[in-house]
């Protein structure tokens, strides 16, 4: 009878993941067929026009998550080898819940404190030095007057994935067998040394999962991103002015529904977010499972 | 570990403080040596300073959201209802009771689920079964959750024609099940051996070792999953705002099948207002949403620590 049971359960697990897959595809379809695969680079979204594109959002999807990538995967990594490697135990057994509490702070709360206090902080601080400083890039254009910015979103991000690797890179630098560290240090190597050679080459693929499933949550980052982003309509070319993000877009519209088409296409929105997310998923599993053997466990 | 700023003027010192014990160190520190000894020291330091980050982001946050908060809280902002002409004024009582019945009903989905997946894990699935459910898991577990609400929309909202409580609680049912079941599954892995074989040998079925020795061994850590989980889902905004909606919400009411009222979507909805006694409300709503939150991952992280001491983990 527990049998039945337990095979009932993960029967469930297995259908809920076909029935989303079938939900989102079903619900897109009237926008499938009528744009096809150009929705996803055409950068037209005129609900009341029946003209629906993903492009401008997709990129802001992109860059939000790919600059929170590149900050939180060193920022991760460091505080995985502090809480591994350098800190003493009674600093490890504080600060390692304070960073894993990190990630247990609801994202509307992250968004909140985002616009409220991060936001007027980067346009006073950091727009007008990395304006000064890089001006000539047209990414980084003349301030804005709230704050609420793809570049904000981006740090909003970043402060989320942040927890998530450094958690997981920590878990898997305790995992490196002791008698490598060891023997490193035995040789002479400082303990950069040890990090930089025996560390870090036996967790690379580890470490690239990691940083892959906090590029997941980036990517699908919803309610957050909303808050923070300002919702403007178009993608300028200055990371300063704000933008939508694909999951933005549906928080932003699903209540306000203008018709069928407007509905299938969030849906279509949600199929390349659910598309974008399996395939980092799928990737990080292949690459831990690959070339780390034992580090597949540790990685969720 | 401060950063020397310039490491040619470093004394010589031919034991780097901080490092692992060095026999083999030479007598005497070379150039090189002191140029490796100061970057390594260097980088120590970015790594405790990108950890001291971390902290101070954290506690920021806290101090911000618990500064505004408590200015806002009071008996009256906890128990009576939100007001209904002056949008973003008034109680958040609604909000309370609606979070927390969305959120046992999630629980009352997910558990049962998740720790049957976990014991259909270890006890029961084949190599084969074993991967697939393993894999559906963690593809669960990596779904955006504006998907999954989605998904529920297509699901419940697009036939009934109504948002409602219940459809939240089975998009956060599906979000909990996979961190329940992943928690499950790692804690019966720990249950020792000896006592699955010592349940075989006394010649008790294979449901009766489960249900009689290897659950209830597991028990605090599956309890420390939920608890978890749960704490996740209660702070999930996503499905809130897609599946939920205030209109019926502004009382205290107990029906799932109607939108109730909860804190994150208090928290969004008084952010688009925008206006400043909403952001107060918003904040006031923030600091009672994290403190739950945050004592949840407390006690679960207390619990769970006596739970392995008394086992002996």
């Amino acid at each position: 009878m527990l049998i039945g049971l337990c095979g009932f359960a993960a029967l469930v697990v297995v259908v809920v993941i076909a029935e989303v897959i079938y939900q989102v595809i079903s619900g897109a379809s009237p926008s499938i067929s009528r744009f096809g695969l150009p929705f996803v680079w055409h950068s037209a979204w005129k609900p009341n026009l029946f003209i629906f594109g993903a492009g401008e959002m997709l990129a802001a999807t992109l860059i939000t998550s790919f600059m929170a990538l590149a900050l939180a995967t060193p920022l991760g990594i460091a505080i995985g080898l502090f809480l591994s490697m350098l800190a003493p135990s009674w600093v490890r057994t504080l600060v390692g819940p304070l960073v894993e509490m990190l990630a247990a702070i609801p994202s509307v709360i992250l968004g909140l404190w985002g616009v409220i206090v991060l936001a007027p902080f980067v346009q006073k601080h950091f727009e007008p030095f990395l304006h000064g400083a890089f001006g000539f890039l047209p990414i980084f254009g003349a301030q804005q007057t709230t704050g609420l910015s793809v570049f904000t979103a981006g740090l909003v991000l970043t402060i989320m994935v942040v927890p998530i690797i450094a958690s997981l890179s920590r878990d898997l630098f305790l995992a490196v067998p002791r008698d490598l560290q060891d023997g490193a240090a035995a040789l002479g190597a400082t303990r950069w040394e040890v990090i930089r050679g025996v560390i870090l080459p036996t967790t690379t693929s580890g470490v690239i999962a990691a940083a892959l499933l906090g590029l997941g949550r980036a990517l699908g980052e919803a309610v957050a991103v909303a808050e923070v982003i300002g919702g403007g309509s178009t993608l300028h070319g200055s990371v300063f002015a704000p933008g939508t993000t694909a999951a933005s877009r549906i928080i932003d519209e699903i209540e306000s529904l203008d018709n069928r088409l407007h509905l299938a296409s969030l849906f279509y929105l949600a199929l390349i977010l659910l598309v974008l997310g399996v395939l980092t998923n799928l990737i990080a599993q292949a690459i831990a499972r690959r070339l780390g053997g034992e580090q597949t466990m540790l990685v969720r | 570990m401060s950063a020397p700023s310039d490491p040619s003027a470093l004394p010589a010192d031919d034991a780097p403080e901080g490092s692992a014990p060095d026999p083999a160190a030479p007598l005497t520190a070379t150039g090189n040596l002191r140029r490796r000894a100061a970057v390594s020291r260097v980088l120590q330091g970015a790594a405790t300073a990108a950890a001291l980050l971390a902290v101070a982001l954290f506690s920021l946050v806290v101090y911000e959201v618990a500064k505004e908060g408590l200015s806002v809280i009071s008996f009256g902002f906890l128990t009576t209802d939100p007001n209904l002409v002056n949008l973003g004024t008034g109680g958040i009582a609604p909000a309370i009771v609606g979070s927390i019945i969305i959120v046992a009903i999630a629980t009352a989905i997910a558990m049962p689920l998740g720790v049957l997946v976990a014991i259909f894990l270890t006890e029961y699935a084949g190599r084969r079964s074993g991967r697939v459910v393993r894999m559906a898991l963690d593809l669960m577990n990596g779904l955006p959750t504006v998907v999954v609400a989605l998904m529920i929309y297509g699901l419940i909202v697009l036939g009934t024609h109504e948002e409602s409580g219940y459809a939240a609680s089975l998009a956060l049912a599906i979000i909990m099940l996979p961190l329940i079941a992943r928690s499950s599954h790692q804690v019966l892995l720990l249950v020792p051996g000896t006592l699955r074989e010592a349940a075989d040998a006394l010649g008790v079925s294979r449901w009766q070792a489960v249900v009689g020795v290897i659950l209830p061994s597991a028990l605090g850590g599956i309890v420390t999953a939920t608890i978890l989980a749960a704490a996740r889902a209660a702070g999930e905004s996503a499905p809130l705002v897609i599946l939920d909606s205030l209109i019926i919400g502004n009382t205290v009411h107990l029906n799932p099948l109607h939108g109730m009222a909860t804190m994150p979507l208090t928290i969004f909805n008084d952010l688009a207002l925008g206006v400043p006694a909403a952001i107060k409300q918003a904040w006031g709503t923030a600091f009672v949403l994290m403190a739950l939150i945050l004592a949840a991952n407390v006690g679960a992280r207390i619990f769970l620590a006596r739970n392995r001491s008394r086992l002996g983990l």
